[in-house]
């Protein structure tokens, strides 16, 4: 199976072709969405099947290249098409086809009656393939095809409803918004690859890898490439600073928001660092910026996740925080906490979209919390699932989002500090005290909803199903990376797994476990109690005495107005960034660089040339004879000049 | 009685200015045409002249081209001569400047 793995990226492929090209002919949404899921689904069972021939290898035979073709061969830069087939990639791999078949199949139901259908499934289709590019290329450029690749994509499905419009603007705006801030990012990747080709004369990771935990390369250079490659991380996982676009992405179709903007693309800046992770273990100064940045993140968002009202607002600063934990691993040297996060986040995460467009399907469009509630009553199936996933990423223990949020906040205390553990935990309960109160405000209390016109029903079985597996994944999903603490001789599986990818960044850094479990313990529970005290909090706040929210909110109101308007990021890069820019362009730019300079030289060209032939076309008097006067002195001329020549 | 090469030389130059003049000075299309005649006639004087006095056949088959063309050449100019009459009523060249600026 492992030699098949190129079918993996090539089917979604083809089903982007067959749907993009005959998509609007075909006119059959069944046959539409049979082709999109089926190609998916197909891919995911390849690789399942590599997952098990990788499982019954042996540990230093797991790493496998599936070499396609020659790219490019110019001088000593050699690039070939191939696929890196290890544990890291089929980890993603697994999670990005497996979560995205289900969702390919929500959005049969999701997507029903839409007039573009097939061209919502070509995307969906074509981002698959981009992003198993990413997950699977062997060297920087094929991950930087597909990362690029999803950007595209993701831009498209933003843009999906580019008639509607989105908050204060357009939904285009919004994808332009997506494309534009993360081309900044990519510009820092770009840079960082070159970089990385400047240092180690290879792109290829086993070449760069190898040199990188050998080669005693600098420190400068290695925290250049690793500041670089950060910064497309951000770009691409929504950190502070290129964040913002994320929250405005959510102008998408629902599916695409978990898809592309909760369970996989977003998480492909983790991915890279992680891939890379021998190169950040090389730059301590920068691993601790990764750290700094991703705790930042976290807590930042979760804060403004606090006071939205917008169900898919919550989800994507919920978004945002989480993965900001997953760089606050990655920063203190727990990758495999970082990618285990990754894969449990795209459970429950894509739960908790899937479950929210599931709602905002029942109530025709209405995304505000404000005009839910007792909605338990009318979508069971939903609230059911909607809230397990609730429970796996508040971190109620025995849940998947218990295991890896733990793993994370153990990590960050025993290889960073206590502050940052702090401020983790913190991230933590508002996380829990958020989400709840999503759902007491979506399912529980009265309908603040007119229940005249809206008649909230139970979404088709093709949306449900999905949720239901997706739960199911949720519960067990942790299951795979169960602590030493209490898995006990076994060690954490997951991390046993990951383990040979790891190991150079982990020796460089030298992280021994020298805590003890006594401490581990002691953490996870006040860890647990606060995050089931913010539960708790938000049941009364939100279902009991509803007054204390509202006093809350009048007495700080000032902090209340800062969350709401999202710390007023936005329009602080509209007027440092975005207006500069703008005015730059008109008044320099176009007024007189394009204008006056290539303008002046393009018709100061024309200008020349006509008052100079102004002159020479006098010549040209139409009168015959004056021709034939001027070819008998040119024959003349010739004539005599080969004479004197002879 | 023999006649000094120089002669036919002296008659095929003259004959070759007065037609060229005539090229240069003369407004009617048709002088013009007529001069131009003329001078390829003149060339053939001298082709038959060096043709005799070396003893070589090839100037005189040359002729014979030279005459071709002339004949092809006559057809075709005196019907465009015909056309630009009924088009604009005058054969004169300075009238007829169709290239000009």
């Amino acid at each position: 199976m492992i030699n098949l793995i190129h079918l993996t990226v090539i089917l979604p492929l083809l089903g982007f072709l067959i749907n993009g090209i005959f998509g609007s002919k075909i006119k059959n949404e069944k046959v539409i969405g049979i082709i999109g899921s089926s190609t998916v689904g197909i891919s995911f069972l390849i690789a399942l099947g590599a997952f098990f021939q990788t499982l019954g290898l042996p540990e230093e035979n797991r790493s496998n290249v599936v070499t396609l073709f020659t790219w490019l061969d110019v001088g000593s830069l050699n690039i070939k098409f191939s696929y890196l087939v290890d544990q890291l990639s089929l980890v993603m791999s697994l999670v990005v086809t497996g979560v995205g078949f289900l969702i390919h199949v929500y959005s049969i139901g999701y997507m029903h009656g839409d007039k573009g259908f097939w061209r919502f499934f070509s995307y969906l289709n074509l981002f698959i393939f981009a992003m198993m590019n990413l997950i699977l290329g062997d060297n920087f450029l094929v991950l930087f095809l597909g990362w690029e690749g999803v950007g595209l994509c993701s831009y498209l499905l933003i843009g999906f409803w580019y008639d509607r419009k989105f908050e204060k603007g357009t939904v285009p705006q919004a994808a332009k918004k997506a494309f534009i801030v993360n081309r900044i990012g990519d510009f820092g990747f770009l840079l960082g690859m070159f970089l990385i080709y400047q240092t180690f004369d290879s792109l290829n990771f086993i070449d760069v890898f190898s040199k990188a935990a050998s080669f005693p390369v600098n420190e400068t250079t290695f925290s250049f490439i690793a500041l670089f490659l950060f910064i497309g991380a951000t770009g691409k996982s929504a950190q502070i600073p290129l964040f913002v676009w994320l929250p405005d992405a959510m102008a998408g179709p629902t599916p695409v928001s978990a898809l592309i903007h909760a369970a996989t693309m977003v998480t492909a800046g983790v991915y890279m660092v992680a891939r890379s992770a021998i190169i950040f273990a090389s730059a301590p100064t920068i691993m601790v910026v990764v750290a700094v940045i991703g705790l930042m993140t976290a807590f930042f968002a979760a804060t403004v996740g606090l006071v939205q009202n917008d169900i898919k607002k919550v989800l994507a600063y919920s978004t945002v925080s989480q993965l900001g934990y997953m760089f606050l691993a990655c920063g203190v040297g727990a990758f495999s906490a970082g990618i285990f996060h990754v894969m449990t986040h795209a459970f429950f995460k894509a739960l908790l979209f899937l479950g929210a467009g599931s709602i905002i399907h029942a109530m025709h469009e209405q995304q505000d919390i404000r005009h839910y509630g007792n909605l338990k009553n009318y979508m069971p199936k939903t609230y059911i699932t909607f809230i397990i996933a609730a429970f796996a990423i508040s971190g109620f223990p025995g849940l998947s989002g218990f295991f890896s949020k733990d793993e994370i906040l153990w990590n960050a205390y025993a290889n960073g500090n206590m502050l940052m553990w702090i401020i983790g935990v913190a991230t933590a309960m508002m996380t829990a005290f958020y989400m709840f109160r999503l759902v007491f405000l979506t399912f529980f209390g009265k309908e603040r909803f007119d229940t005249h016109h809206t008649h909230p029903h139970e979404s088709p079985k093709v949306m449900t199903i999905p949720l239901t597996i997706l739960a199911f994944l949720s519960v067990v999903g942790g299951y795979v990376g169960i602590p030493v603490l209490f898995s006990g001789e076994g060690g954490n599986q997951f991390e046993e797994w990951l383990k040979p990818i790891f190991a150079p960044a982990q020796r460089k850094l030298e992280i021994y476990g020298s805590h003890s479990h006594f401490e581990e313990i002691v953490l996870m529970v006040i860890s647990v109690v606060l995050a089931l005290g913010a539960i708790y909090f938000s049941y009364v706040v939100y279902t009991k005495r509803k007054d204390i929210a509202e006093k809350v909110s009048h007495q700080f109101s000032t902090l209340y107005k800062i969350l709401l308007n999202k710390y007023k990021v936005d329009e602080f890069y509209e007027f440092m960034i975005v207006v500069p820019i703008q005015k730059f362009s008109e008044k320099v730019l176009w007024k007189i660089a394009d204008n006056k300079l290539i303008d002046g030289f393009v018709n100061g060209t024309a200008t020349i040339v006509n008052s100079t032939s102004g002159v020479i076309k006098k010549l040209q008097t139409g009168l015959t004879q004056f021709y034939a006067v001027l070819m008998m002195f040119g024959i003349a001329a010739v004539l005599f000049w080969i004479i004197i020549n002879l | 009685m023999n006649i000094p090469i120089e002669y036919y030389l002296v008659l095929s130059a003259f004959m070759f200015v007065v037609g060229a003049t005539g090229v240069i000075i003369r407004r009617n299309a048709i002088v013009v045409f007529m001069s131009i005649e003329l001078m390829l006639n003149s060339a053939n004087l001298s082709l038959v002249t060096y043709s005799s006095y070396l003893g070589n056949v090839m100037g005189q088959l040359f002729v014979f081209f030279v005459m071709t063309v002339a004949a092809a050449e006559a057809a075709i100019g005196l019907a465009i001569i015909i056309m630009v009459f009924r088009n604009k009523l005058t054969v004169n060249i300075d009238e007829i400047n169709l290239f000009k600026w």
